[in-house]
């Protein structure tokens, strides 16, 4: 009895520990149902998402008149289940998401780190293009490269990649023009270390933390991007469930009373880049060097 | 006399400064103006200044980090800047450094063991038992636990760190190693354990060393011979007994009366220095110390003072050349 009230309040002190240190519980909650849902689509789906029957077109959710069990968020104009949708949605978004990151990360970081610590002509000429990249607005490019590439789920991939290098070159060749006046890399200089391996030994590991950072950061605005060009009609083909996708065929059905259509997919949307957001804030002060004085 | 492990010659390194909307018209920050050093084989040379004097430009320079503008360094008499791929890679074997800031000269993404082991896995090809082994004998000559090669710099204390430091730069046997500020940023407690450490280490292993500190105690302890450096320019250059127990240069007398003595009682002339060290963007015409100096003349503005032997060691003084200016008609 004793015992196990201790152990209650270990628990909640532990929590309240958790949350002291601000670590943002709900939002790693969030994308974590949301990466597992993602990951387990195929077996939770209770129907395929790509195919409806005209029979069972504009149920309302199970809640409000008219819904039933059998679909518990309702069907959209063609009669597919909203909910598996949803779920499938989630894989489209975590995947391209996910992989847009890290493509556009292994990129940007790459050019970075070569243009700062390389200097000189190689180091203007990443500038100047990351510079011309930077001054494009990013959705009306991703919208002119999407036009030519057209729309597949790789092609997306490539895009964002293509839009978002730029933002890790920029910030990560200023951390590299600041390490390399770092003591350590010149002592690796004066060993007689190879620059090549003075990028990789020295200077890439002290950057990681910040290309992880921006890569949680940019998961937000890579999911919306992704979204937007799906809506557009130049992202994700149909009829492939993806969240933007859903919100486009969903608009025309909004003044008919149809607002499930439109509201869930959006609400899903914010969900997750919020939580993306609030994870990339917390980590960001949690690994920052000059807050955690490394 | 034995060949100089090292030796600079008229050494200069100016560094451009970019003024104005379009970077038009450039100035230049003369750190390091016609400076000339040797460092003998199992000796110490020790440089001494204020901060901004040149002696950490000098110290990379030394390294190659930097190249002169002018000037040249002879590494067993041949020159640096001459040297190619294979040359400059025996350079970076025998020449070493430590820095001042132990906190910032270790990757913190490192383990202690790799630290120690970069210059030698870099330019030998060892086997990784042997490399452990050597690890290990270097942190036992530093007087650290074996065990420290599988932690990482951020469980040391500055002092340790600085232990460390030596040991990667003692780990491919150096013949020169330059010592910029190696205590400096350590505890008084800990200085002179890290400094009897390294004469220990210059005396088994007969290593040469570029002493580089503002602190005159540390200095005049470590050195064989000593140089002052003011605005670029080396003042007062020769053997650190003399130098220390008599200096001649008013800068060197200053900094010296400036040091804490060795005893309270000890009676000294106090030579006080006044104003602040000026820009080295525009150094003073003549002497390059002679609005601060106390003996100051008016030949001190007009015409710059050569090094010039005087008393056993080289002095830059109008005091000591030609016609002597009696020292109270010159003071003001």
């Amino acid at each position: 009895m004793n015992g196990s009230r201790a152990a209650g309040l270990t628990l909640a002190w532990r929590f309240a520990a958790f949350r002291s240190e601000g670590f943002p519980l709900l939002p790693t909650l969030i994308l974590l149902t949301l990466a597992l849902v993602a990951i387990f689509a195929n077996v939770i789906t209770p129907y395929n998402p790509e195919i409806g029957s005209l029979g069972d077109r504009f149920h309302p959710p199970v809640w409000q008149a008219g819904g039933s069990a059998e679909h518990l968020l309702g069907t959209d104009h063609l009669g597919r289940d909203v909910l598996s949708r949803l779920i499938f949605g989630a894989r489209v978004s975590m995947v391209v998401g996910f992989t847009a990151v890290i493509v556009a990360g292994l990129l940007g970081t790459g050019l970075g780190i070569v243009s700062g610590y390389l200097g000189g002509w190689v180091d203007q000429l990443i500038m100047r293009i990351t510079d011309t990249w930077l001054a494009l607005p990013a959705l009306t490019f991703a919208i002119f490269l999407a036009a030519i590439v057209g729309p597949s789920e790789m092609n997306i991939v490539i895009i964002l990649a293509a839009v978002y290098w730029t933002r890790y070159a920029r910030v990560i060749r200023g951390e590299v023009l600041s390490l390399k006046e770092r003591d350590f890399v010149r002592l690796a200089i004066v060993a007689g270390c190879s620059k090549r391996t003075i990028m990789r030994r020295h200077i890439l590991p002290n950057v990681l933390n910040s290309a992880i950072v921006l890569a949680t950061l940019m998961l937000g605005v890579v999911i919306v991007t992704e979204a937007s060009l799906s809506f557009l009609g130049v992202g994700v083909p149909p009829p492939k469930p993806a969240w933007g996708l859903m919100l486009a065929d969903g608009k025309k059905g909004l003044m008919a009373g149809y607002w499930w259509l439109t509201v869930l997919p959006g609400c899903c949307i914010v969900l997750m880049v919020l939580a993306a957001n609030l994870l990339g804030d917390w980590l960001r002060v949690k690994l920052d060097p000059q807050l955690r004085q490394l | 006399m034995t060949v100089p492990i090292l030796e600079a010659r008229n050494l200069t390194k100016h560094f451009p400064v970019k003024r104005g909307l379009l970077g038009r018209g450039s100035d230049v920050v003369r750190a390091v103006d016609d400076v000339s050093f040797a460092i003998e084989p199992g000796r110490t040379l020790g440089v001494v200044g204020e901060s901004g004097c040149g002696k950490t430009t000098t110290a990379k320079l030394v390294l190659h980090l930097e190249a002169p503008t002018s000037g040249a360094i002879r590494f067993e008499g041949r020159d640096l800047q001459t040297f190619d791929r294979g040359a400059l890679r025996e350079y970076r074997r025998s020449v070493q450094a430590v820095f001042q800031d132990p906190y910032a000269s270790l990757n913190p993404r490192m383990r202690v063991g790799s630290i120690i082991a970069e210059p030698l896995v870099t330019n030998e090809s060892l086997p990784a038992g042997a490399a452990r082994k050597r690890v290990a004998h270097l942190l036992e000559v530093v007087g650290l636990p074996e065990r420290s090669a599988d932690l990482f710099p951020h469980e040391f204390s500055g002092g340790q760190r600085q232990r460390i430091a030596i040991a990667r730069a003692l780990a491919l046997s150096p013949k020169l190693v330059v010592l910029d500020e190696p205590v400096s940023a350590l505890d008084v407690s800990i200085r002179a354990q890290i400094l009897n450490l390294l004469r220990d280490l210059q005396s088994r292993l007969g290593l040469s060393y570029l002493f580089i500190a503002h602190d005159l105690a540390a200095v005049a302890h470590m050195s064989h011979t000593i140089a002052v450096m003011y605005l670029g320019k080396i003042v007062e250059i020769g053997n650190a007994e003399t130098v220390a127990a008599t200096p001649r240069h008013p800068y060197t007398q200053a900094l010296f009366s400036a040091a804490l003595p060795s005893h309270p009682d000890e009676k000294r002339d106090e030579v006080v220095v006044t104003g602040e060290v000026p820009s080295p963007l525009a150094p003073p015409a003549g002497c390059r110390f002679h609005p601060r100096c106390p003996h100051a003349m008016a030949r001190c503005s007009a015409e710059e003072p050569a090094l010039l032997p005087e008393a056993g060691r080289l002095v830059a003084c109008h005091l000591y050349t030609g016609v002597r200016v009696s020292v109270g008609a010159a003071a003001r």
